[in-house]
């Protein structure tokens, strides 16, 4: 396997298109549970991304300077809720891969580690509250479990990942506690949480390159 | 829904723009960042600087309030999205005199963080000292014992008024806060939505109702209330928005308030008086005395429609601070 700065690029590229073909739908989401923008304060700040990816980072090499500066430009660009949780993720596991252009297993086990539990410590909120942390939680228990198990990282984060889907779809049956739709008590139901939702798109922007990398 | 607006994604920076032509003589954009105000007037040495933000579309908050007597810097973020870290951290460093400086914002996730970082980084990277208000005067959006879980709405209007006096006076930051913070314990609001509004992006309704509807306790930014039901006459709206406030703060006979009837962006004047006349008898039947009133858009939701009661109860101190002086670009009181 080879996860170099091109590859964290590509992963970036990814998430910037994956959020523009859902905008919409992320919105919609929210516009059950908050004001409606989740949509499009994603793209706001990813579009900030592919901005950096045209220009600033074309020969940038070192995958930690790329990550935490993709984090300062997402929270540059937006502010809002998700501005600081994803900015966190981003600044947190670039500071595991500083100075690293080629990325092991253990350097990505290590990022996404440090990328969601950064975001858990700034939000503050639990499995079960209706985020994106019933997503990355779930996700990042069975990265731990499984690359601890058998030590091959793509193969732990696909199963992660599928972990961090069914953590999204759980929020359907959840009652929102954090933010600003904890207000909605029992109409929250059925709803699936946008956060939740964006961090599994995340996710799985991810796990397409790290497949890219192994059939490669 | 309709606007008149040129690219939705630019609404934020054109206003701003806009903003900053119309009023040169109160407020200026900071060079280093396109998304902090401050004021133009020179202000003095050792003043405790007063910092308010939050999301556009709640015009006049928080831009508007920017003059003597009120902020002397904002941090305007996207529409209803907090701003980032940057623009608060450079408006302080902006604003800082030597003596602190105090951000005041609404009880938001978004708001905590980034206000939260920024007042981090004010003390690590420009050794200013920062002291927080965090304004949570929304009846409607937590049980009483859970108070501090509760919105920030139009209340901010007296804090921001309170905390702007209080530092004109000369108070050190350690004091503003306290004032601040008091202010915040004595106001309380209720509002009720009669009608949704569209984020510039989308176009789509942020909640629905029906024609015929109205919710009790809704949110600035269309979060749901506590109650939607049949659209009542004003009185009785009145009725329900005063009781609810009293019942969580309650005011003797005898006693002070100012008094806020805050339209929420497409509500008129005449529907405004109309409410503010029925708070008035009920205030009035009550032996509360009204020391001051405010009427008209104070803090707004897009094009939103209905209103919002807040009640601020006076002692001697807030009520020198209500009644202090005040020149913003869409404020002002002499």
């Amino acid at each position: 396997m080879s996860f170099s700065a091109k590859e964290l690029k590509a992963f970036l590229q990814s998430v910037v298109e994956t959020i523009e073909e859902n905008k919409d739908y992320l919105s919609e989401l929210d516009r059950k549970l908050g004001d409606g923008d989740h949509g499009v304060t994603m793209s706001i700040g990813w579009q900030a991304v592919q901005e950096k990816l045209d220009n600033e980072w074309k020969d940038e090499n070192d995958c930690g300077k790329i990550s935490i500066s993709a984090g300062r430009t997402f929270l540059s660009a937006v502010g809002s809720t998700v501005g600081p949780l994803y900015a966190t993720g981003f600044l947190r596991g670039g500071k595991e891969v500083q100075g690293k252009s080629e990325l092991t297993g253990e350097d990505l086990n290590n990022f996404w580690t440090a990328f969601i539990e950064g975001i858990k410590e700034r939000g503050q909120a639990e499995v079960g509250d209706k985020t994106m942390i019933d997503t990355l939680q779930p996700a990042l228990d069975t990265l731990k479990q499984e690359y601890a198990r058998s030590g091959i990282f793509a193969e732990a984060f696909s199963k992660a990942v599928a972990s961090g889907k069914e953590g999204m779809e759980s929020t359907k049956d959840l009652l929102s506690k954090k933010g600003r739709s904890s207000r909605l008590g029992e109409r929250s139901l059925g709803n699936q949480d946008p956060g939740a939702t964006s961090s599994y798109l995340i996710l799985k922007a991810f796990e397409s390159v790290m497949t890219s990398v192994q059939t490669a | 829904m309709k606007k008149l607006i040129n690219n939705p994604n630019r609404v934020v920076e054109e206003m701003i723009e806009g903003y900053a032509k119309a009023h040169p003589h109160h407020v200026r954009v900071l060079e280093e960042n396109g998304r902090s105000i401050v004021t133009a007037k020179e202000t003095k040495e050792g003043k405790v600087g007063v910092l308010i933000g939050g999301g556009s579309g709640h015009e006049p908050a928080f831009m508007g309030y920017v003059g003597t007597g009120m902020a002397d810097g904002v941090a305007v973020g996207n529409i209803f999205a907090s701003p980032p870290p940057d623009p608060i951290l450079e408006a302080t460093k902006a604003i800082d005199k030597g003596a602190g400086v105090i951000y005041v914002y609404g009880n938001y996730a978004g708001d905590l963080m980034n206000f939260g970082m920024a007042a981090e980084l004010a003390e690590l990277e420009a050794d200013i000292q920062v002291g927080k208000v965090i304004v949570t005067d929304d009846v409607a959006s937590a049980p009483k014992e859970e108070k501090e879980k509760r919105r920030g709405i139009a209340g901010e209007f007296f804090v921001t008024k309170v905390a702007g006096a209080a530092s004109e006076k000369g108070y050190s930051l350690e004091e503003v806060v306290r004032a601040a913070n008091k202010a915040n314990d004595h106001t309380r609001t209720m509002g009720v939505g009669l009608s949704p509004c569209s984020l510039p992006q989308t176009g789509k309704p942020s909640f629905e109702l029906e024609e015929n509807e109205m919710e009790i306790g809704l949110g600035h930014h269309g979060e749901p209330g506590v109650e939607k039901g049949d659209l009542q006459p004003a009185d009785q709206v009145a009725d329900r928005l005063v009781q609810d406030i009293l019942a969580d703060m309650p005011i003797g006979e005898g006693e002070k308030v100012a008094v806020l009837v805050n339209g929420l962006g497409s509500t008129t004047k005449m529907e405004l008086y109309i409410v503010y006349r029925r708070v008035e008898l009920i205030l009035n039947e009550k032996g509360i005395t009204i020391h001051r009133s405010f009427v008209g858009d104070y803090s707004t939701s897009l094009e939103m429609g209905g209103c919002s009661v807040t009640l601020i109860k006076l002692d001697d101190e807030l009520t020198e601070f209500v009644d202090a002086a005040a020149d913003c670009p869409m404020y002002v009181q002499r």
